[in-house]
């Protein structure tokens, strides 16, 4: 027996799967801003944010609201990100890629060996950084916190794009990652620009794993790995070397997640992770550089 | 006294990239306000005395500007220093805009105003990147682009300017223009320039003193005239 398609549901499900994308279209970009500047994948962004994310932990535990946790915590995480990049990444600087992507490996474990070691294996949890109460749109019922998370999440990556497009020094951070030589001979300081890269990604990291945390009952340190492979789908969806690619990919990889998991029965939410590893597989084997990337020229 | 009014000296200046010496004792100097060609067939160590001088190649021997060693400093404390290096292939970046491309010649000024002002003036050199301002530098022509590399260059406000091949796979007509701005910029602004070309007819034409090198040494020196009317130099090493 047919029944009437229920358009609200669809409606809500689609919300419910751009706030899960917002969660990860910060974490998308922080990979996109590493990758911009170095030319490979901080396979440790998750966990740097995951540590971030037990920073704020600590400070709401300390007595702080959320919020207050939540900037004192991108601070922290900036600076943190900066001191990784001069202590991990600057003696790998002129080595060969595949030499500063083990690095990041080795960075990942380092990190949530630190975390375990910091913050005893036990779970815990963040308080709602909005009210959950839904609201009526039209007949339709959002949750605010939904709706919060994406607002967070896009209000984080346009200030990074304002900054990025119209400050002096976003306009050189721009300029290092295109050409560090030309960038040098008008005395631009490139290494500390790649520092300052780390700093930001680490930052936008934070938001990606405090706006992650919520939305759970409890985490513990394993926190960021999924939300990891999530963003690195989304971002090589919407083409890796592209920040807005990466806010689009993850936001479309969100909804279609979800919208599968909603509508088709066998996904459920047990094949999650297995649907954004296949939209990794079928970009990079039908569209490489993934919605709004750049085909990488390869000099011979 | 004119010895010790020298902007640039190089003493003994070798360098190499990685087991490759490329030069083997250059010295030289460009005095204030002075036009100053390089000379010498490919591979004679133009191009690298360049990046001696910038620090973009490993080197030894000495390297004053203003007075001050800069021997040892990377190529971003040498442009604060005050020398502009227009590298070969130009080093736009293509992929900002031209506005974007001046700001960042200006990166290391803190003079807003005097920054503001200098965009009119290094624009009223080359009006046609003034109408392109929010145009992709990549999508300018070669002439342009070598046109915007010189503005970007200018907006350091350097005191002096290294130039390596300007005229490299542009019109004569384009050439004739860029070396006429850089004539005008040296005479008119006493901006010291000291330019690397293959084309020795034309630098020796523009420039007051020349030096021709030779796989990595200093060959032949003389002002420009000279080198000009000496048909055994000319034969010898320039091929014209």
């Amino acid at each position: 027996m047919p029944l009437a398609f229920d358009w609200t549901q669809l409606v809500q499900q689609t919300v419910i799967g751009l706030a899960s994308g917002g969660v990860w279209a910060s974490l998308a970009v922080a990979l996109v801003l590493i990758y911009r500047s170095t030319g490979v994948v901080n396979f440790a962004q998750g966990e740097m944010a995951m540590f971030s994310t037990f920073i704020a932990w600590s400070l709401v535990h300390q007595g702080l609201s959320y919020w207050a946790a939540f900037f004192l915590t991108l601070a922290v995480s900036f600076v943190g990100g900066v001191a990784v990049e001069r202590a991990v990444i600057r003696p790998v600087e002129r080595a060969p890629e595949l030499t500063v992507v083990i690095v990041t490996l080795g960075l990942f474990f380092v990190v949530n060996g630190a975390a375990r070691w910091i913050w005893t294996p036990e779970t815990r949890s963040l308080p709602n950084a909005f009210s959950t109460r839904p609201i009526d749109v039209g007949g339709v019922a959002f949750s605010i916190q939904d709706l919060g998370t994406i607002g967070v999440s896009l209000a984080a990556v346009a200030l990074l794009w304002l900054f990025f497009r119209f400050t002096k020094l976003g306009l050189a951070s721009r300029a290092s990652a295109l050409n560090p030589e030309a960038s040098r001979l008008v005395g631009v300081r490139v290494s500390w620009m790649l520092a300052l890269g780390w700093g930001l990604a680490a930052a936008m990291g934070a938001v990606s794993g405090m706006l992650a945390a919520p939305a759970l009952a409890s985490f513990d340190q394993n926190l960021m790995q999924p939300v990891l492979l999530y963003a690195f789908a989304g971002a090589v969806l919407g083409g890796i070397d592209s920040p807005l690619g990466a806010v689009v990919g993850t936001m479309l990889l969100g909804v279609l997640i979800n919208l599968l998991g909603t509508y088709v029965d066998w996904i459920g939410s047990e094949l999650r992770l297995p649907v954004a590893l296949a939209v990794i597989l079928g970009v990079l084997l039908v569209r490489p550089a993934g919605l709004f990337g750049h085909v990488a020229e390869q000099r011979v | 006294m004119a010895e010790s009014s020298a902007l640039l000296e190089l003493e003994d200046v070798s360098a190499r990239y990685g087991p490759v010496t490329a030069l083997h004792g250059v010295s030289l100097r460009v005095g204030e306000g002075e036009f100053v060609a390089v000379l010498g067939a490919n591979g004679a160590g133009k191009t690298t005395t360049l990046r001696a001088i910038s620090g973009t190649v490993r080197r030894g021997g000495r390297i004053a500007f203003a007075g001050n060693s800069i021997a040892h400093r990377p190529p971003e404390a040498v442009a604060r220093a005050g020398v502009a290096h227009v590298p070969e292939g130009r080093g736009t970046l293509t992929e900002l805009t031209v506005r974007e491309n001046l700001r960042l010649g200006a990166y290391v000024r803190r003079d807003r105003g005097g920054v503001v002002e200098d965009e009119r003036r290094v624009l009223s050199y080359f009006p046609r990147l003034g109408e392109r301002g929010s145009q992709r530098a990549g999508t300018l022509s070669g002439g342009e682009q070598q046109m915007l590399a010189l503005a970007r260059a200018l907006m350091l406000r350097p005191r002096l300017l290294l130039l390596d091949e300007p005229s490299l796979g542009l019109a004569p007509l384009v050439v004739a223009e860029i070396f006429r701005i850089v004539r005008d910029l040296n005479e008119r602004e006493g901006l010291a320039v000291l330019v690397v070309e293959q084309n020795a007819a034309l630098a020796l034409e523009a420039s007051s003193r020349a030096y021709v090198l030779e796989v990595g040494r200093v060959a032949v020196e003389g002002s420009s005239s000279d080198l000009r009317r000496d048909e055994a130099v000319r034969r010898s090493y320039l091929g014209y």
